[in-house]
């Protein structure tokens, strides 16, 4: 069994994704913590047009998985395709970023191949040589260490922002690029994908507010969402809202923040009643302070409040309110 | 059409969750359960599926006595009828090996179409339909937010990151995890809940399925749950009122200097 580490590279129309690079960094440093080598492995029709860009990173190689069967992607084009390199290659660990298209073909891979996939993980601790992978449990509101049982290949994908992008190695001179026909046939994909599209424009775009008081499920009733827009008006501001509070209709999916609605990064972010999911905090890092105001300590958003209030934003929020309208006049 | 929804119950959102002395998993005495929220959407859509199509709407869950409970609120709502998975061996099983047991008791079912929430409430590996799917041979989707039935075949909406999405057809039987959002969940009519009880309950153990234990080994293992190390250096504000409004406009003004 050689110790490779394979690293999936997802592309979307002939161009690399951005998560890909994170892959590629979680790679390498697990190839350095288990004495291993890494390959970058790119599937598509004209996937070989990509090698390139990929073998600028320090890796013993580039693997392109060419087939017209893989022109675009389909769960078991990819799943029947990576499946047949894996077992080729025998690969010690494959490494994924989490995405929706991994979400979507890695556990259909990992059960093909009997092997076990840790996703979601936010990182990983190397006990003298053994790996022990960390994901949050509960929404968020526990770690646990996760440890791979049986055999290799073990899969693993990471959250977005685990590992950084610059945190990739380049390497002296361009990695060698070896080109290989999927084995994969037409017939064998049982579904049709469409076009990419989104819902009609966006109307409200958060990605350029400077204020945004948001509200979570802590708001209770949307008649108090009022009270969320009489702050926002105070600070000058627009509203958005966690998922929740969009699929139940009280307000619209435009304003909604996450990994399926926006990603914003104004000067403040308010947090009402919200309690910080992963997927609405990949939606709301990277603002420059947040307040977070919840009744649960415990809350994963204090994870990334800059201030936090323990308590009923329904006490909290009207004085709060007034102040900032004094501080205003005066 | 014969639609199966696979749902797990878990413990309730807003449950006070306490570490076991073990540090190995939480202490499930003391609090509630509920159906897990993504599986709510699931069976709302097969709900709908029953009624615009016909058929028949199968609840699938696997997990201790205590399941009985989503299960019979599903019946309330609507479903025909449930089976349950339930023996001590299935107790720490990890998402391979519930959709390993789950396989086998649908394989009998054959099915249309089986849906599932996108991802559990608890662990949120998403990974159980989609093994499902590998191990019945159907084809599948994720995260799904449309289902238009096209004679044998369906026509699906699938949501992508950053506002996008696609339609993806594919022919039935299938299995699709679906996303929260994709409709308005009804609740149970108290005729509903009546109904339910007289519905057919099946239980099935690990040898009704004709499984063993090294079926179900697990590949990975929890070996240890704790609270998140603190990041972050939040400045907590404690107490309420005018004073602690008084110190959060300072911060605003002086700090992130918004007003």
């Amino acid at each position: 069994m050689s110790a490779e580490v394979l690293v999936f590279a997802e592309q979307q129309g002939g161009k690399i994704t951005r998560p890909t690079w994170e892959a590629v960094a979680a790679g390498q440093k697990i190839a350095a913590d288990t004495g291993g080598t890494v390959t970058v492995v790119v599937l598509g029709a004209g996937s070989s047009a990509l090698a390139p860009e990929l073998a600028a990173v320090e890796s013993s190689g580039v693997l392109a998985v060419e087939s017209p069967a893989l022109s675009e992607y389909t769960p078991d084009g990819y799943a029947l395709a990576l499946a047949a390199v894996i077992r080729s290659r025998q690969p010690q660990y494959v490494v994924f970023s989490h995405t929706y298209q991994v979400r979507d073909f890695a556990p259909k891979l990992a059960a093909a191949l009997g092997s076990g996939f840790i996703s979601d993980c936010l990182g990983y601790r190397n006990d003298g040589g053994r790996l022990v992978f960390v994901r949050q449990v509960f929404q968020g509101k526990f770690s646990a260490d996760v440890e791979f049982t049986g055999e290799p290949p073990y899969l693993a994908s990471f959250q977005a922002g685990s590992f950084r992008e610059d945190a990739v190695r380049r390497g002296a001179a361009a990695a060698p690029v070896s080109t290989v026909a999927a084995e994969v046939t037409p017939e064998q994909i049982r579904s049709k994908p469409g076009e990419r599209f989104r819902e009609a424009k966006q109307a409200v775009d958060l990605t350029q507010a400077e204020v945004i008081v948001a509200v979570g499920r802590g708001i209770k009733a949307p008649e108090n969402i009022d009270l969320a827009r009489k702050l926002a008006d105070a600070l000058g501001g627009e509203i958005g809202a966690s998922r929740p509070i969009c699929d139940g209709g009280w307000l619209p999916m435009d304003r909604q923040i996450g990994s399926s609605g926006q990603t914003v990064a104004p000067k403040l972010y308010v947090a009402l009643g919200i309690s910080g999911a992963i997927q609405h905090q990949v939606g709301m890092k990277g603002s420059r302070a947040v307040l977070a105001i919840n009744k649960d300590r415990e809350a994963p958003i204090f994870e990334v409040a800059t201030y936090g209030v323990v308590g009923d934003l329904f006490e909290i929020v009207p004085p709060l309110i007034e102040e900032i309208q004094k501080a205003k006049a005066g | 059409m014969k639609i199966v929804v696979c749902l797990k119950q878990v413990p309730a959102r807003d449950s006070l969750l306490r570490l076991n002395s073990a540090g190995t998993w939480i202490q499930e005495t003391d609090i509630s359960f509920e159906v897990n929220e993504p599986d709510i959407y699931a069976l709302e859509e097969a709900l709908r599926l029953k009624e615009s199509q016909g058929g028949e709407v199968v609840v699938c869950s696997l997990g201790p006595a205590r399941a009985q409970q989503a299960i019979k609120e599903a019946l309330a709502k609507g479903a025909d009828r449930a089976l349950h998975l339930d023996d001590p061996a299935f107790a720490n099983l990890d998402s391979f090996g519930i959709a390993r047991a789950m396989a086998k008791a649908l394989d009998a079912e054959k099915p249309d179409l089986i849906v599932t929430g996108l991802q559990s409430d608890d662990f949120g590996a998403a990974q159980t339909g989609v093994i499902l799917a590998e191990l019945m041979g159907l084809p599948h989707s994720t995260i799904i937010m449309a289902i238009e039935v096209q004679g044998s075949a369906i026509k699906v909406k699938r949501e992508l990151e950053a506002g996008f999405f696609q339609f993806i057809e594919m022919s039935l039987p299938a299995l699709l995890t679906i996303q929260s959002g994709i409709n308005k969940p009804r609740y149970a009519t108290l005729k509903g809940i009546m109904a339910a009880k007289n519905k057919p309950l099946k239980k099935l153990g690990m040898a009704d399925l004709g499984l063993s234990a090294a079926d179900l080994a697990p590949r990975q293992k929890f070996t240890r749950v704790y609270v998140p190390e603190k990041r972050s250096k939040t400045e907590f504000f404690e107490g309420g009122g005018k004073d602690v409004a008084a110190k959060l406009v300072d911060k605003l003004k002086n700090e992130a200097r918004v007003l």
